[in-house]
This record gives structure tokens, sequence and C-alpha cells, in this order.
């Protein structure tokens, strides 16, 4: 069997050059996955990039990305496969009068087989990669349907017999941790936990996420927003805040970061009206403001 | 390097890590597409497989420095002396002959001060290991731990001192915003040499006294076992983060739908449906079953005798209140007074906290927890909020100085409730000793539990889901 990747490194180049910064731990992770074909999980604060990393990951394997994005209520249907059930009874009554036997086998075959994302990454002839995003989200029992696909690579439909993959996707799970996953499911795959990024890592993905950044202020607003992240608030700022952040102070012509440029800003970093309160009195002393 | 691994695996255990058989041998095979000289590469492969839970994360950084630390050249080798050698040369260096060799702590400091200004790993690391060479005083043989190493180390360096040098350093910066970036740079590099000092220290130790031992002396309970009453600061926003998960799955428990019921047809939309199927409706519809809000009722005991717990119990209420609508929370010392809008949505907690401190009536008398005057003050002003469907949650060591406890009026409370709940900070040893009179308030209650931990709370979460705790009463 071929590996895609030959060692860490080349993950990480692979990663890097779709515009996802790996650092060495991630690519080791990364790259232990596609070795052992066992799936990754995920786990970290909401906005550091973990579906990124999947989006990257299909990139840099040059594969098709098949996304499930998890909500409390999903099931079987919606995950996994769904009879046509419409068109099947279009089929029963243009066939009217042909015996029971014959019909009900023509009515449960593929042709009737509406696939969902779990399925259609099984049933692809060329590999793909599955995300499926936010899986705390379900509830305990549709965890138990996600265990035979990422298992066994495999599902079973009554009708049809079990479906084997013909090829192994590579699965990223993510998780906000709002739930504890079952001991079952996370024994099956690798745990990457990814937290904030060091002040120099942070930096480095504002210069490959917003063109046109000057290297001194995007130190200074990777320095700025892991000082906010120490700060007591509902919602430390995310990465993606910070690129967003980036963008702004670069759009208004800002070159160099002040208290009264952040302070004027940081609405775009922080999403709740007391965390802005606590940051501004913080970053603004009434002495100095 | 299996019997590393195995060794590896049984220290992760013995601190409190789940690992099950197949997650080691998940290990070993990682290990096979490992580069075993890489150790950060070891050390991701190993966290990847063996811990699945970003809580238990510290545990494994420790164990893993311990059992894969750098083995240091073997003391008075010919590889011991020449790194010696070389680290003096750095330091001395470094000096350029300013203030003495940096053989002193008084050198040893301001070599320190110069790496830590010019950020310079090389000349930090042989700091480190001159630093604990020179300082640490370690003896083989002698049973100290690495936190007398490292305190002692520290003390020497001076380095309350050399943090104030660092930030006066940084005072040069003029604009505010600058200077407080520099600062906090300047204060994650001390930091990182702290970190240093600290692995120098424990591969020294684990030199003279084999891995599996310092690994023990080094196990700390986990988030989930640490004592809520005497937490640090640390273990307590440690809980804290554990928390939030917690406090929402508690609510969803005790809102949780009668099972198997999906509602009654919903006869609109089953015709609906049925228009693309030629009018046979194959897929009937059904209304969505009734999702009942989380009704509880918190009361809890802030006085002083549990002021650690209250502030845990008051996270509990700040977790709830921020996700659900329908939390009453009240608090009470000697006199009961509601505090739900102090934690309500948009609050953050430190304010709350500091409201409660502010404008909350807790106290009537001589700030000494009142029980009895309490319960019947609920009793009397607020049974209206109570319904069939609210759950109430008593937090409290029930120690009532030995006043009256009045449990008429708990008994009243408990029948116009759907269940009632005693969460007690106390072990269940020290119940009904002394003033506690827990042992009159128990028999009117759904359930006591004695909740000192994480792992305790979860337990009493998981209980109240179970249809025995949750029996159906009318008000009487």
């Amino acid at each position: 069997m071929d590996y895609p990747f030959s060692d860490p490194a080349a993950v990480a180049a692979a990663l890097r050059d779709r515009g996802y910064l790996a650092d060495d731990h991630i690519a080791q992770v990364v790259f232990l996955a596609t070795r052992l074909g066992k799936p990754v999980l995920v786990e970290g604060p909401a906005g550091v990039g973990k579906t990124e990393l999947g989006k990257a990951l299909a990139g840099a394997l040059g594969r098709r990305l098949i996304r499930l994005q998890c909500y409390e209520g999903l099931d079987e249907a919606k995950a996994l496969y769904e009879w046509n059930y419409r068109k099947q009874l279009l089929r029963l009554q243009a066939d009217r009068g042909r015996a029971w036997e014959e019909v009900e086998g023509d009515i449960f075959t593929e042709d009737f087989l509406l696939t969902r994302p779990l399925l259609e990454a099984i049933r692809s002839p060329e590999p793909v990669v599955l995300l499926v995003d936010e899986v705390d989200r379900v509830e305990v029992e549709t965890e138990a349907l996600l265990l035979e696909v990422l298992a066994e690579f495999q599902v079973s439909i009554p009708e049809l017999g079990t479906v084997v993959a013909s090829s192994r996707p590579a699965v990223v799970l993510t998780s906000n941790n709002t739930r504890e996953l079952s001991e079952a499911l996370k024994r099956r795959c690798l745990f990457l936990h990814l937290g904030y990024p060091t002040v120099e890592r942070e930096k480095e993905i504002l210069l490959a996420r917003v063109p046109g950044l000057p290297g001194a202020l995007a130190e200074q607003v990777a320095g700025l927003v892991r000082s906010l992240r120490h700060l007591p608030l509902r919602k430390p700022p995310s990465v993606s805040e910070s690129i967003d952040w980036a963008r702004t102070l670069l759009a208004l012509g800002v070159e160099r970061l002040d208290a009264r440029a952040a302070v004027g800003t940081l609405h775009v970093v922080l999403k709740h009206q007391p965390d802005i309160e606590k940051a501004a009195a913080d970053l603004e002393p009434p002495g100095e403001g | 390097m299996l019997d590393l691994l195995t060794g590896f695996v049984g220290e992760l255990r013995a601190a409190g890590l789940p690992v099950s058989t197949v997650e080691a041998i998940d290990a070993a095979a990682a290990l096979c597409s490992t580069d075993l000289g890489d150790r950060a590469a070891v050390r991701a492969s190993l966290s990847a497989t063996l811990v699945k839970s970003a809580r238990y994360l510290d545990a494994f950084d420790t164990a893993f420095d311990v059992y894969f630390g750098l083995r240091p050249p073997e003391a008075g080798s010919a590889a011991a002396a020449a790194q010696e050698a070389a680290d003096a040369a750095l330091v001395a260096s470094a000096l350029g002959g300013a203030v003495g060799t940096g053989t002193d702590a008084a050198g040893l400091g301001e070599a320190l001060l110069q790496a830590l200004l010019s950020d310079d790993p090389g000349l930090l690391a042989a700091l480190a290991r001159r630093a604990v060479r020179l300082l640490g005083g370690i003896e083989p043989g002698r049973p100290l731990g690495a936190a007398y190493y490292l305190y002692r180390v520290l003390r020497a360096l001076d380095a309350e001192r050399l943090r104030q040098r660092l930030r006066q350093a940084a005072t040069g910066e003029t604009d505010g915003l600058a200077r407080r970036l520099a600062e906090e740079d300047l204060e994650g590099r001390f930091e990182q040499f702290r970190r240093a000092l600290e692995a120098e220290i424990r591969r020294l130790l684990v030199a003279d006294r084999g891995a599996a031992a310092v690994a023990r002396a080094l196990r700390r309970p986990l988030v989930e076992d640490a004592d809520l009453t005497m937490a640090t600061t640390a273990e307590l926003a440690e809980i804290e983060r554990a928390l939030h998960p917690l406090a929402r799955r508690l609510a969803v428990r005790l809102a949780r739908r009668r099972r198997g019921s999906s509602g009654r047809l919903d006869v609109r939309r089953t015709l609906r449906a049925a228009l693309s199927s030629g009018g046979v409706p194959v897929d009937p519809r059904f209304r969505r079953p009734h999702r009942s809000k989380p009704d509880i009722v918190l009361l809890c005991d802030i006085s002083g005798s549990v002021a650690t717990f209250a502030r845990f119990t008051l996270q509990i209420v700040y977790a709830l209140a921020a996700q659900f609508t329908r939390v009453q929370s009240f608090a009470f010392v000697d006199a009961l007074d509601e505090v739900t809008g102090f934690f309500g949505p948009g609050a953050d907690f430190a304010g709350g906290v500091r409201r409660l401190g502010d404008e909350a009536r807790v106290v009537f008398f001589d700030g000494h927890s009142d029980y009895g005057r309490v319960f019947g003050q609920f009793a009397s002003g607020h049974l209206g909020r109570l319904g069939p469907r609210t759950t109430v949650i008593v937090t409290g060591d029930a120690r009532t100085n030995y006043r009256d406890p009045n449990p008429a009026a708990l008994d009243q409370i408990a029948r116009h409730s759907r269940a009632l709940f005693w969460l007690n900070p106390e072990r269940k040893g020290a119940w009904d000793s002394g003033d506690s009179v827990f042992g009159v308030y128990r028999p009117l209650c759904d359930g006591v539990f004695e909740v000192r931990t994480l792992r305790q709370l979860a337990a009493f979460v998981e209980q109240v889901a179970l249809p025995a705790a949750r029996p159906v009463r009318r008000p009487g």
C-alpha cells in the first residue's frame, strides 16, 4: 500500500500550500492518521481552525471533500441514506398488474436510494475526505451510527446488505467539547487538541491569511489578541477573529496599533457587549485615554 | 521501547487516566510510524493515541517528561564534563567578564536578565542547566520533591527582583499598549525559563531515582478528583472550565422529555406531504413533542464555612442561568435573597459575584448560617415560585449553628416541588456531627449527595435522570 505522505514534514508542506499553517504536532497527528487509517478527532475552542484543517487536508490530498454538518436531531435519514419513496411509488403505479415479488425486487435497488454524506463517502470509487463537523452536537444515539462507519468503513442497509467501502476515506471529526463524547467513539479516533496558537504562530497565520499585512502590525495584533485571551471574557477572541481584526485594521489604513485604534475596532474581535466594555477599560486606563 | 511504553501506560493509568488496551496497541502502532529520534514527534504520537480529552493533557505532559525526558550524561563522565564546560563558557561569554564569571547566583541572574531580554534560547537552556547544578543543591538519595528544588533555585536567583527589573526594561516603550505587550512578552519568556528549570530538575531526579518513583511523586489528582473545598486558584479555574458542559447536561437531564412519545399526528402537514405521493398518506407527520424547559430553583449557602464551595455552586448557577431562562437562584447566610438577576444572560461571573456582595441582603443577624430561618423565609414568601415541574436544589453543609432547624418549612418546600435534592460539600463521615442537622433534613429530600469533586457532581447529574429519583408529588 502506498501512503500519500512520506513524513510529517511533507504533510506540513502540503497543508501550507493550501494556506493552512500546521505546527509539528498537527503535522505528526495528521501523518499518523494517513498511516494508520484512523479518523482524527479535533477538539478545541471555536474558531481555531478545526474545520479549516479538514478542508486543507482534502486540498492537500487532492481529494473531494464530503462534509456532514451535525446538529441536534440529525438522524439516519439525513446522515446515512434514505429510500426515495416518491420514486418508488411512481414505479409501483407504472408497474400496475405485475406480481408483488417482481416489483419488490425492483424498488429496493440502488436506483431508489438517496445517499447522504456518510454513505456517499463510503461508496465513492475514488477516496475522499469526510469532514464530520461539530460531532458533539448530535445525540448519543446518533453517535452510535457513526461508530460502524468509522470503525469498519461499512454500512448495513437491510434491503441491500452491507456496503463496504471501496476506498478508505480520510476522516476528520471536529468537536467544540460542549459535551463529553462517548468512550467508544474516542477510542476509535486519534485525538488532536487545538488550542490558541503561540504569538509567533499566530503572526505567521495572520501574514499568510491577510495579504499585504505589514509584519509589525501582525505582531502587534497577535500580541494584543493573546493579551485579550488572558482577560476573564465570556468568549475569548479566536484565530478567525484575529484574522478579521487584521483585515479591518488594514482596510482602515492603520499602520501602527495604539490603544485608541484598538478600542475603536474591538467589536470585530469581541462579540459580547460586557466583554467589549471590560477589554476597553483594561486597554485604556482612565489616566491615559 | 516496548517496556518503556508499557511502563508509561501503567503510569498514566495510575495517575487516573482511562487508557484502554486498544489504545495502548494503537500507541505502539503509531510509534512504528514515528521518527523515534524526535521527541516532539513521539510526544504527538503518544498523546494522539493515549489521551482522549484535553483535561488529561497536563497529567500526560508531566508523565511524558519523566519517562521520555532526555537523560543527562552520567555524572562524572567525560560527556558531562564537556557539557558543563560548554555551558560555563557560554554563560561567561554572555557576561563578557563584566560581573563575575557566572558561577554564583548574582552572575547567573545577570546573565539570565540578558538572555531574557535578547531572547536567546541557547543561552537560556545553558543557564537553566547551570542554575540547577550550582544553586539547586541536588544530592543523590535525598528524598526531596522537585517543587522544593525549584523553589530553592528561584529564591537563590532572586526571581522577584529579576521580574521587577524585567518590567523596568519594558517601560522603555513610551506607548501604553506597546509597553503592555512588551511586558507580557518578557513575562512569558520568564515562565518558559521556569519550565526549563523544572524540566532540568526532573531530569536529574529521574537519573537519581528512576522514572517510576519520580512520576509517582509528581502525580496530582485529576481535575475531576480535586477537592472543591480545598482547591487552589489554578485548580478552581480548571474546574470552572469543566463545569459548563456539566451544568448544561444537568439542565438537559432535568428537562428531558418523556421517552417514546413522538407527539400527536399533524393532520395538516400529513395531507400536505401526501400530495406528492398521489394523495396516499405514506408519510405521516407528527407534531413535535413538547420539550419542557428546565425549571430549577437553587438555594445556595454562601456563608464563610463553605466559601470555596459557594464559589463553585455560584458557578453552577451562572452556567445554568446563562443558558436557560427558567432558573431561579437564591443565596443565603441567615437571610435569603434572590440573586437570579445577577447571573442572568449577558451578565459576567465576576460582576455577578460583586453585585452579590454589594446588593444581596443575605445577612440578617450575625452572618452565621441559619437554615431554619432561611427555609421559613422561603416557605412563607416564595412558595408561589414552585410548581409540579420544579426541581429544587439546596447546596450547603446544614451547619445551622445550634439554631432551630425548622424541618416543617423544608417539608413544605419539598411538597410543592417535583423533587428536592441536597448537595453537601462535607464528607459523609462528618454529616450529623457537631452543629450539622443534616439528619433532620435528609429524610425530607429525594436525594442527598456528597459533592466534593467534579466526579461526584457528574455522578449526581447522572443519577437525577433515573426515574426512581424523580417521584411525582402533589402539593398536600
